[in-house]
């Protein structure tokens, strides 16, 4: 039987909840869909991000208030809470801009053959996580 | 002639002006961050609220800051409009979230520019 006559699942209009479940991305389509997953949550994410950059470079006075968010909490919000939410923004601007520059990359040098989309995929991928880790570790005072 | 295969990037609603505009929004935020970070890390000793602010503080880099904050909403918008267009197909709830966008897009980004030009 040759690679093609094999009988493969076909999917059409996928359902949100009844196919995605077993729909196997390869490697550049997970790059793709967090690209724009990244995207979309630091959209939803933009106040806190102008707030973060507003009560950090202000004054002296509502740098502390900055700080303060990521030990102390934010009205309801617990300090390891924001810790998370802040690392969240982290991995995703990581993940978008990494992903930017393989599209901007593979547009230049029209590196556009599969084996190159994986290859480049799996190091988005293994970049962007390893960094957020770093990082990570780092606002969670792991070292 | 300024259509078919001669078109140009500078005309008008080719489909090209977008995702071109998406590409370069996108790489003048990636050399500001380049400039941001290098001078986090060329800071000596620990960064503090000065060494933060001190970065923002020459008119150049708020000049520079302003025009890449207006850049990254333009290319933000792109973006969502992207998504509703794939995911949001009947045309008034599409609308309606087209408004809804443009309305967090503007209102953040003068909160961030009023936030640059009061240093």
């Amino acid at each position: 039987m040759t690679e093609l006559s094999k009988k493969r699942p076909e999917f059409r209009n996928i359902n949100a909840f009844k196919d995605l479940t077993t729909y196997r991305l390869p490697l550049a389509g997970w790059v793709s869909i967090l690209h724009r997953a990244s995207g979309g949550l630091m959209f939803v994410l933009l106040p806190l991000i102008v707030w973060l950059f507003d009560t950090s470079v202000s004054s002296e006075i509502s740098h502390e208030v900055f700080q303060s968010a990521f030990t102390a909490g934010l009205g309801i919000f617990p300090g390891w809470f924001i810790k998370l939410v802040v690392l969240a923004i982290i991995w995703a601007y990581l993940h978008h801009l990494i992903a930017g520059l393989r599209h901007l990359y593979m547009d230049m040098f029209h590196a556009v053959t599969k084996e190159f989309g994986r290859s480049s995929a799996v190091f988005t991928l293994a970049l962007s996580i390893g960094l957020t880790l770093i990082l990570g570790a780092k606002l969670f005072g792991l070292y | 002639m300024t259509y078919g295969s001669k078109r140009v990037v500078t005309g008008a609603h080719y489909g090209l002006r977008d995702w071109l505009a998406q590409r370069i929004t996108g790489a003048l935020f990636a050399l500001f961050t380049l400039i941001v970070l290098a001078q986090v890390v060329f800071t000596s000793g620990p960064l503090g609220y000065e060494g933060w602010a001190g970065i923002f503080a020459p008119q150049w880099m708020k000049a520079l800051t302003f025009a890449v904050f207006i850049a990254i909403a333009y290319h933000i918008w792109i973006g969502m409009r992207d998504i509703w267009m794939d995911y949001i197909k009947p045309v008034g709830i599409r609308l309606a979230l087209h408004v809804f966008t443009i309305v967090w897009l503007v209102a953040c980004l003068g909160w961030a520019v009023q936030v640059l030009w009061r240093l």
